[in-house]
């Protein structure tokens, strides 16, 4: 055995998990991993120019390709501006493995070393560990190779999660030796995912007898990549389906059975129907509040069955009749073939009506001008212009929500938000991310001006980096969301809201080395997706919008899906 | 959180710095309440045991139980049921002594109770007193008829009953 340091048992460690990319900013206490990265050019270091904005990169490319996503930064700040992507990933589920560099265990005549308050020292340990699935700090580099298996089995194996490696210097740099191993050592972690046979056989009794039976599938049924089993158990039912936001894609919305997305400003049909329904088939969904409204009105006349990967999800929020800890795609496959065998209601044609009546009645409205330049026109003309298997980010706030309702997402993967944590500046990173994933493919971020401009100095990244994307900026110069919860909720006082005299996005691009294009026409609109999706340099399109624009409709606080007000 | 009962919940851990931070961190982000926490080495050398007092409804402790489980450090949880645990608490308690007459008194009350003294001093004493919460509440409530010092006690620590253990593979 040769002695190797600790930078190179760890990179070698990533190379053993396949990592080939890795979004990250250098500093201090990382230094001697990113020399080490010299040496390792198969790895591709993406220069963030934040570490937050590294953390969503991750993400965007971990959600886009259902690996694991690796972002890395220094100690201290570096780390602790990891932090909201951490907090992000783990409120989404999304594989993340996050390094940090940290100050040495011990030194010689120095107090540069942890627990002295040396410089650019943090306890990123103690900050992260409401908001990862799990956090290392290796004592001795012979931890490190099952150290890393550890972690990506972590990451990417049950409820997917984001795990950090804290490196102190010392670590990095030591010199010993070094032995790889496959194994995992995790005694205390074993994620069921088989489903138990009398679960199965309880569901699918219920499933067998549904006359209006409804699924509704959230983002776990994405990450168990069980798209064509819900495809499939929607035909055997007749059932619709449903999706959480985080769901969106993971059933094609053009199927005549899809109903969108469900909450708070959901679909109607959605939430209509899941209103009605007599059993509800929950795939992956942890019932968040922004999905369910208020949870007594939720679904009454409903018997629940619960597909969950994650224990603790089970009657957290909804207390259901059957619950199934498992694996998505496994338990949806055993119960297809349960339920064909035991299938015993009539032809279910009332429903099947029902269904399609409610999703005539509650399309989009297009009695505007479709001339107009309006979220929905914007995101409807947006489908027709991107390929199947383009992928959307989102921002947060009101273009968020816009997305959710009129873009219609036919692939899992393609429709990328930050959902549980509801991070504004998300959307940009996260589109550079699944562009690194999926080079081949478009991405687009759906932007609104409030929320690019928290991360709009990624461009310096998207350009320097190569990785052209679509930034669409809705831009109403106001902080949209809050703006209608003010007028809606706060009798129109407006408080900081305003943004004022926002940036020429055109202007902003341009210095970045980007392209930019304003348009005041849909016919432009079109032109300029067109051209920005040819072009290979980040095009940011600036689209000017009312600034009084609501989302609607919206199911007020406080009240159940039904009660939904305003017109889709 | 409703006033609920309480539940006394067993915790097989892995003996690893970080992790009584872990459960601690846990219980506040999810607005559980701890009644008290003892943690100590366990038969097996490298896990913990943890007993963990808890008050709230039977949702909430349903919650408390299946979050502790979910933690990659947590080996094993189990509820233990009243009446089907033996549950201990430790308390010392330093209290002043004016004259003989409350030294007698304080000295009968520790008789009864079966405590004992375990520090005498001219005008303290401490008492160490091991029992139920229920018993260590009932000595309290006579001995705040004298001046208490001080007071410390462990928080509960439990096992179940009979021959059935918890063990990591079981």
């Amino acid at each position: 055995m040769t002695k190797i340091s600790g930078a190179r048992a760890l990179l070698e460690s990533l190379e053993k998990h396949k990592v080939d990319t890795i979004f990250g900013i250098l500093g201090g206490a990382i230094l001697p991993v990113y020399d080490e990265l010299y040496s390792h050019p198969q790895i591709r270091h993406i220069l963030a120019r934040h570490e937050q904005c590294a953390a969503h990169e991750a993400e965007g490319y971990a959600k886009a390709s259902g690996r694991v996503g690796v972002c890395m930064a220094t100690s201290g700040p570096g780390a602790t501006n990891l932090v909201t992507g951490l907090a992000d990933a783990y409120m989404d589920s999304i594989p993340l493995v996050a390094l940090t560099g940290q100050v040495p265990t011990s030194g010689v005549n120095t107090s540069y070393m942890i627990g002295r308050d040396a410089f650019q020292e943090a306890d990123i340990i103690g900050i992260v560990t409401a908001v990862t699935k799990y956090s290392y700090q290796p004592r001795s580099l012979a931890e490190i190779p099952e150290m890393v298996n550890n972690a990506f089995y972590l990451a990417s194996t049950g409820r997917p999660g984001p795990v950090l490696i804290d490196l102190p210097k010392n670590i990095q740099t030591g010199v010993d030796d070094i032995e790889y191993t496959n194994k995992i050592n995790l005694r205390g972690y074993n994620p069921i995912t088989e489903p138990k046979p009398s679960k199965i056989n309880q569901a699918s009794e219920l499933l067998a007898k549904a006359e209006r039976p409804i699924i509704l599938a959230g983002g776990g049924a994405i990450s168990a990549g069980a798209s064509d089993e819900l495809v499939a158990m929607s035909d055997l039912l007749m059932a619709p389906v449903a999706t959480t936001f985080m769901g969106k894609g993971v059933f094609p919305e053009g199927h005549p059975l899809s109903l969108g997305s469900i909450g708070m400003h959901g679909n109607p049909a959605a939430n209509k129907l899941i209103d009605e329904a007599d059993v509800l088939l929950a795939v992956g969904t942890r019932f968040s509040d922004r999905a369910t409204a208020s949870l007594s009105t939720f679904a009454p006349d409903a018997k629940k069955i619960h597909i969950e990967i994650d224990n603790a999800e089970i009657n957290k929020n909804i207390e259901v009749d059957v619950p199934i800890v498992a694996d998505a795609k496994k338990t949806l496959q055993a119960l297809l073939v349960a339920t064909k065998t035991k299938l015993a209601r009539g032809d279910g044609i009332v429903w099947t009506k029902r269904v399609k009546e409610a999703k005539e009645q509650l399309s989009p409205l297009l009695k505007d001008n479709p001339c107009d330049v309006v979220p929905k026109h914007l995101l409807m003309a947006l489908r027709e212009l991107l390929p199947e298997n383009g992928i959307v980010t989102t921002e947060v706030g009101q273009n968020q929500m816009w997305s959710a309702l009129y873009f219609r997402a036919l692939k899992p993967r393609t429709f990328i938000s930050s959902g549980g944590l509801g991070t504004m500046g998300f959307g940009f990173p996260a589109a550079i991310g699944a562009k690194v994933a999926c080079p081949e493919r478009p991405v687009v971020d759906i932007a609104g001006d409030g929320s690019f401009i928290m991360s709009e100095q990624e461009l310096a990244c998207s350009v320097s980096e190569n990785i052209p994307v679509v930034v669409i900026v809705l831009n109403n110069s106001v902080l949209g969301m809050v703006a209608q919860w003010q007028r809606a909720l706060y009798n129109r006082r407006y408080m900081a809201v305003n943004l004022g005299k926002t940036p020429d996005m055109v202007k902003l691009a341009e210095a970045y080395g980007a392209q930019g294009i304003r348009v005041q026409s849909m016919e432009a609109f079109k032109n300029a997706v067109k051209q920005a999706l040819k072009g290979n340099v980040t095009t940011v399109i600036d689209v000017p919008i009312g600034s009084e624009t609501d989302v609607v409709p919206f199911v007020p606080p406080g009240c159940g899906l039904p009660q939904q007000r305003g017109d889709y | 959180m409703e006033a609920g009962k309480t539940k006394v919940i067993s915790v097989l851990v892995e003996n690893k710095p970080g992790v009584l931070h872990m459960i601690a961190n846990l219980f506040r982000r999810r607005n559980f309440n701890i009644e008290s926490i003892t943690v100590g080495p366990s038969v097996e050398p490298d896990s913990s045991r943890m007993t963990i007092t808890v008050k709230g409804d039977d949702k909430t402790l349903d919650q408390v139980v299946k979050q502790v489980a979910k933690q990659i450090d947590v080996l094993k949880v189990v509820e233990l049921e009243y009446g089907g645990l033996v549950m201990r608490e430790l308390s010392l308690i330093k209290v002043a002594v004016k004259d003989a007459k409350e030294r007698s008194d304080i000295i009968n009350f520790v008789e009864v109770f079966r405590g004992r003294i375990v520090d005498v001093s001219t005008d303290s004493l401490i008492v160490e007193i091991t029992g139920t919460p229920d018993k260590i509440d009932a000595f309290l409530n006579v001995m705040k008829t004298f001046d208490i010092l001080e007071l410390a006690r462990t928080g509960i620590t439990a096992l179940g009953r009979g021959t059935k253990s918890i063990r990591i593979n079981e």
